[in-house]
């Protein structure tokens, strides 16, 4: 629906976006995911026709756009502050675009109201932007792209507004509105919760490069690289170093000894990066009887979460602390009273992922 | 009468002062509004009594209805087309994004501090020079040269305010720049276009310089004003339509003044 060749812009000696190929699918919610700065609101606002290309191409539908000026490609934006008209009412916003269409006037008021019930902004039709909250004009922002029709949505940080109850809400309901109006979206967003509640695969980008494409589910377990497990969710590195061939391949993570790690196609005496995710790791007020080697830790602090907390161990050799997920109630009040019993550290073995160091 | 934070009394010399300013300014203004009343030539205390005549004289000379109608002519093109003109003007200079522009927008600003007389005989010599006929074109001329950036500098802060993502959703909608003009920037800067046409018009219409030295012929209200000088006794009637320009000038300028900021976000950051 939407291919990237080799996009890339720059301005002047700043690389903004570095050498952007994909494939966005029909009917696909996509998202570019990563920090400010990492290009990806360039490269949305040049597939909307606001940026030049400095080289490669935009196809939509296969039709090159590169040279297309923005108010004749088929693509319509939801901008991040809404940009509503503020001498227009809402109806006179969501009509915006029907003038040139060519559409006669009791169409037009037909095609408004249906979207106004769309929106859930029924009798809203007469006032003005200012009078309306964030997520109303949030709405009228998506209402007076889509009465529009276009082949493809896109979003600019749309929710980042919004306070988190509402944000959370406009999330589910921009999801189940896509999926009914099968419409191809792309958002772009820093918010990496956000990318992988709505979308069917995201982009992840830092310094104008796409580092990895994939489904959330994925992303979130088996990341590319350090920048991309460190972006998504909470990730706990170790550096190691790869021990003995094939099947009998064995990582040691510096100063926590040999750890099994069968599949892996890397070299003896390569140095890695072990990620494991806080979820793969359990801590134990006994030395547990397992195979896998337990470690000391010490318990540092606690970060509760509503319904799960967030633990915080300092393990010998390791300055930072490992961050270990657990419901909430285990063992309430340990760190009360100054000193916290010693604790033990273990870890599914198949969670561990290896990444270049 | 609202008072600043910080000061709950009145700061005596500083009123004393502002009194005495406001009498120097106005005061011989006001003897002129006096005078037009006066029921004799000479402008001396007591006044002799109060008479309308004055005024109704006005409306039997010729030449004076032939210089107003001239003046009409010369203000209403001049507002028209320096407002015309400073619309694109005023919109490419708040876009640019340039080193240097400020320099370039103190070049533009340069003919409004100029002294007339040096404008005038600079254009006078121009005029000259390309053999042009002296007449109301030439004046004209002269006060687009000193109305256009007084235009740009009333509409200027309008285009500055405009919110350019409002642009690109236009655009996104897809609206061309013409359409794209016309429904979005337009609304933002109408007023801002009332204030400019009000301001020029109010500015040409009282000129004085470029009219003396372009005018040829044809002769502008003040240039009217100036030739009656010479006769006494035309005293109290110049006085008398001295005063309705004066009360037509205040009344347009306050209105200028008014329209340029509404929708102008105030002091305190609320938009009126």
């Amino acid at each position: 629906m939407i291919s990237l060749r080799n996009l890339c812009k720059t301005h002047g000696s700043i690389v903004a976006v570095q050498d952007v190929s994909l494939d966005i699918r029909r009917g696909e919610f996509f998202s570019l995911l990563g920090a400010s700065g990492a290009g990806k609101t360039t490269l949305l606002r040049m597939i909307a026709g606001f940026e030049a290309v400095t080289s490669g191409q935009i196809l939509i539908d296969g039709q090159p756009m590169q040279d297309t000026p923005a108010h004749l490609r088929p693509v319509n934006m939801v901008f991040q502050n809404y940009a509503i008209f503020p001498h227009l009412n809402v109806r006179d916003n969501i009509g915006y675009g029907l003038r040139r269409l060519g559409i006669p006037r009791k169409v037009q008021t037909e095609m408004v109201d249906e979207m106004l019930a769309m929106i859930a902004l029924p009798g809203y039709g007469d006032r003005r932007a200012h009078q309306l909250s964030g997520g109303q004009m949030q709405r009228v922002s998506l209402a007076r792209a889509l009465i529009l029709k276009p082949k493809v949505l896109l979003l600019d940080e749309p929710l980042a507004a919004l306070d988190k109850q509402l944000r959370e809400q406009m999330q589910m309901e921009l999801r189940a509105l896509q999926q009914k109006l099968g419409i191809t979206t792309l958002l772009v967003t820093h918010d990496q919760e956000e990318a992988l509640t709505l979308s069917d695969r995201v982009a992840v980008m830092a310094g104008g490069r796409v580092l990895q494409v994939d489904t959330p589910s994925r992303l979130y377990d088996a990341p590319r690289n350090r920048q991309v497990a460190s972006f998504v969710g909470t990730m706990n590195f170790f550096e190691g170093t790869v021990r003995g061939e094939g099947a009998a391949a064995m990582i040691d993570i510096h100063g926590l000894g040999l750890h099994p790690r069968g599949e892996n196609n890397r070299q003896p005496g390569e140095r890695v990066l072990v990620s494991l995710r806080p979820e793969a790791l359990a801590l134990h007020l006994n030395p547990p009887q397992t195979p896998e080697p337990a470690i000391p830790a010490r318990l540092v602090g606690r970060q509760y979460l509503g319904g799960r907390q967030m633990l915080h161990v300092q393990i010998d050799g390791r300055s930072a602390p490992v961050i270990v997920a657990s419901a909430a109630g285990w063992e309430e009040g340990l760190l009360e009273g100054g000193q916290a019993p010693p604790m033990w550290l273990t870890w599914r073995r198949s969670a561990m992922t290896v990444l270049d160091q | 009468m609202a008072q600043l934070p910080g000061s709950e009394r009145p700061f005596r010399p500083l009123a004393i002062y502002a009194a005495f300013f406001a009498l120097v300014l106005y005061l011989p203004v006001f003897l002129i509004l006096i005078f037009s009343f006066n029921d004799g030539v000479f402008v001396t205390f007591p006044l002799k009594g109060l008479t309308l005549d004055w005024y109704a004289d006005l409306f039997h000379r010729e030449p004076l209805k032939q210089a107003f109608r001239n003046s009409l002519k010369v203000a209403s093109v001049v507002c028209v087309l320096s407002t015309f003109l400073a619309v694109p003007a005023a919109m490419g200079l708040s876009r640019l994004r340039v080193v240097g522009k400020g320099t370039i927008f103190g070049f533009m600003m340069l003919p409004m501090v100029l002294p007339g007389v040096v404008l005038g005989i600079a254009l006078l010599t121009l005029a000259t020079w390309l053999g042009l006929k002296l007449s109301l074109v030439t004046v004209i001329i002269g006060h687009l040269v000193i109305c256009l950036p007084y235009a740009i500098s009333v509409l200027l802060p309008r285009f500055e305010a405009e919110n350019l993502a409002l642009q690109e959703a236009s655009a996104d909608l897809g609206e061309g720049p013409w359409w794209t003009f016309w429904r979005v920037t337009f609304p933002t800067i109408r007023l801002g276009i009332l204030a400019s046409l009000l301001a020029t018009f109010t500015i040409s219409f009282d000129e004085f310089f470029m009219a003396f030295f372009l005018g040829g012929m044809d002769t502008t209200l003040p240039m009217y004003i100036w030739n009656q000088l010479r006769f006494p006794r035309e005293l109290p009637s110049l006085m008398a339509l001295a005063t309705l320009i004066l009360v037509v000038s205040t009344v347009l300028v306050f209105a200028s003044l008014r329209l340029g900021r509404i929708g102008q976000p105030t002091r305190s950051g609320a938009v009126r």
